[in-house]
């Protein structure tokens, strides 16, 4: 079965490609892109929308291109790049075969079937429901289907994941555990298959809604399985960008962790307590009693919280200690001012992880408690604070991922270096700016949509 | 060697606690901690929190609740819709339903006086955005959702609806007067 697989090794990195794994990584970071690019054309029509002085798009085209650009964006660009992400953490990380190439495929046709179907059944008009799309109001059937069809490939490919870590135990082909790298994409794919049950639990009930094979289902139920599945998956982008953020202050600085057990144990934290910060969506909520609103938002989502102010100290720690051993030892900030910024790889990565902490981190903390959250429920905060966490965050990290891919599984070299120099830069003040903005018109009551 | 690389260590786990590590662990534990005490302590000693009585109910239900509660108390209409505006006395249930587009009825309320306002919404998912004050409650169909509250500022608020709704979510405006 594994005979038939050839390997590579980049000369670059040093990095071992298995030919089976590579192509699947290819395929998914390429439809990954493809639905980033998409959503971003979508992105301008909604801010060209909410900008009061153009007002471009009529309210139907809105509606419909607002629900199209928050599920291109948060569902299909940030999950097929995860895959890849996972297959690279799995297969080139523990330089292993990847574990039943014939049933990624399918993972992947499926991903491709289901992101199309749902896409269509948006720009055909009658499903402009949001991403949340709160029963009972209805999008047609394959709305619905489509994200089931999607949701089955991804649940798939992570089981792909899962049995490639399972070839590398056994062909060992590493010593003693696995990497901190690996280990981060382990933590957001038990995430992710907590996600995705969840995500079932609610949507097939609703496609049975929408063929009126089921009569009713209770709006709050939905709201909350919904919110188990809506807000575990950016906990999967968290886990995955943090992973990337260790990886790429490995490949810039050879930078290992300051203390495996310290890293390793926040990610841990992240497995049994960021879920539950689900509950925050339904702080303005009827019918849930206090406690349980203040126990899953401040007690357990605190502990995940936690676990990010460990990963934003140990791994601009980790930076500073290699940094500091090839000697930029002067003041306190020489080892930051002599770090790569050219190099969009580390200049993105960093981009990210400051504004990720300080807006995302903040504000999302911020929203989390119940009082302040009556304050900025459903307004232009809520937009202003996901920005911050899944475009800082997520997908600012990916893109720098992107550059150090671009040669090394791409074999190819970028096409204007210059402007990729700049690109980090560009993209990431202007949405630490735009969330700003966002965050300070939400305070002042603008709403949501 | 590296984060991409198996831990040099086999026995990573009993590598010493680097202090300042270990100090940031304690400092970051202690903060969360102190949110956690701030999270509790706001619901007893604050003012503004949401209450959490709540009923089931059905359109057919609140709809006759609030159409009983608007024949009572009606003083007079507004808008071309010619919406009533209800003025009920200090300290009784008050009625606001929520429904494709509009809430109804407007309601004209005395200043520091309290009432408990039933919230629901007919058939979406819809958001009670009371501005400029900018409280924000989500009204959920099927469940009516009692509000106490002591308008505390004269003058005339608008009800934004900020949940989507539909086609014309953008239109969904209601007014509450206090006097």
């Amino acid at each position: 079965m594994s005979a038939t697989t050839t390997y590579r090794t980049c000369p670059r990195s040093g990095l071992q490609f298995e030919s089976h794994a590579e192509r699947l990584m290819l395929a998914n970071a390429v439809a990954a892109v493809v639905f980033l690019l998409i959503g971003g054309i979508l992105a301008v029509g909604v801010v060209l929308t909410r900008w009061p002085a153009v007002h471009w798009l009529e309210a139907d085209t809105f509606y419909q291109v607002l629900t199209a650009h928050g599920i291109d964006m948060l569902i299909f660009w940030i999950i097929f790049f995860e895959i890849a992400v996972l297959y690279f953490c799995s297969s080139t990380l523990l330089r292993c075969r990847i574990a039943t190439p014939r049933v990624a495929w399918l993972a992947f046709a499926l991903m491709v079937i289901g992101s199309i179907t749902n896409n269509v059944a948006v720009y055909r008009g009658g499903s402009s429901v949001m991403m949340t799309s709160y029963v009972p109001m209805m999008a047609e059937p394959a709305f619905y289907l489509g994200l089931i069809l999607f949701a089955v490939g991804a649940l798939i490919a992570l089981f792909v994941f899962f049995g490639t870590l399972v070839v590398a135990k056994r062909d060992k082909t590493y010593q003693g555990s696995v990497p901190l790298v690996t280990f981060g994409a382990i933590t957001a794919a038990i995430i992710a298959v907590f996600t995705i049950t969840s995500g079932a639990i609610i949507l097939i009930p609703t496609w049975f809604l929408s063929l009126g094979l089921v009569k009713t289902i209770d709006p709050l139920a939905y709201r909350m399985i919904w919110w188990a599945f809506g807000h575990s998956s950016q906990q999967i982008n968290v886990a995955a960008h943090i992973s990337i953020w260790y990886a790429v202050a490995a490949i810039a600085f050879g930078a290992k962790p300051m203390s495996e057990r310290v890293s390793r144990g926040a990610f841990l934290l992240y497995i049994l307590f960021l879920q539950l910060a689900s509950a925050h969506h339904l702080l303005a909520d009827p019918g849930l009693s206090t406690a349980w609103k203040v126990v899953n938002t401040s007690y357990f989502m605190y502990f995940a919280v936690l676990a990010s102010m460990i990963h934003g100290l140990t791994i601009p720690g980790a930076m500073e200690v290699a940094q500091r051993k090839k000697g930029f030892n002067k003041g306190l900030f020489e080892w930051l001012r002599k770090a790569p910024w050219g190099n969009p790889v580390f200049s993105g990565v960093f981009i990210s992880i400051i504004g990720f902490g300080f807006l995302g981190g903040i504000s999302g903390v911020m929203m989390g408690t119940e009082q302040l959250n009556m304050i900025i429920h459903n307004t232009i905060y809520v937009p202003g604070h996901f920005h911050a966490t899944v475009v800082v965050g997520t997908t600012l990290s990916f893109m720098a991922l992107t550059y150090f891919l671009i040669p090394v599984l791409f074999k190819r070299e970028m096409i204007a270096p210059v402007l990729a120099r700049w690109q980090p830069y560009l993209f990431g003040f202007s949405m630490y700016f735009f969330c700003l903005v966002m965050m300070g018109a939400g305070t002042l009551g603008v709403s949501r949509r | 060697m590296s984060a991409i690389l198996p831990p040099a260590e086999r026995l990573w786990w009993k590598h010493p606690l680097d202090r300042v590590e270990g100090t940031w662990i304690v400092i970051a534990l202690v903060w969360c901690l102190i949110m956690f005490a701030m999270m509790v302590g706001w619901h007893i000693y604050g003012k503004q929190n949401l209450s959490t009585e709540t009923y089931r109910t059905t359109p057919e239900k609140f709809t006759a609740k609030t159409q009983a509660f608007v024949d009572k108390y009606t003083v007079r209409t507004e808008t071309a819709d010619k919406t009533p505006v209800v003025a009920p006395p200090p300290g009784t249930d008050i009625y606001l339903i929520a429904r494709l587009w509009s809430f109804w009825p407007i309601l004209e309320l005395e200043k520091d006086k309290t009432y408990r306002l039933h919230l629901s919404s007919l058939d979406y998912n819809h958001g009670f955005s009371l501005q400029p004050a900018n409280i924000n409650i989500q009204i959920v169909p099927g469940y009516e959702h009692v509000v106490t509250i002591t308008p505390n500022r004269s003058g005339q608020y608008s009800v934004v609806c900020n949940e989507y709704c539909g086609i014309n979510h953008h239109t969904m405006v209601g007014r509450i007067y206090v006097k």
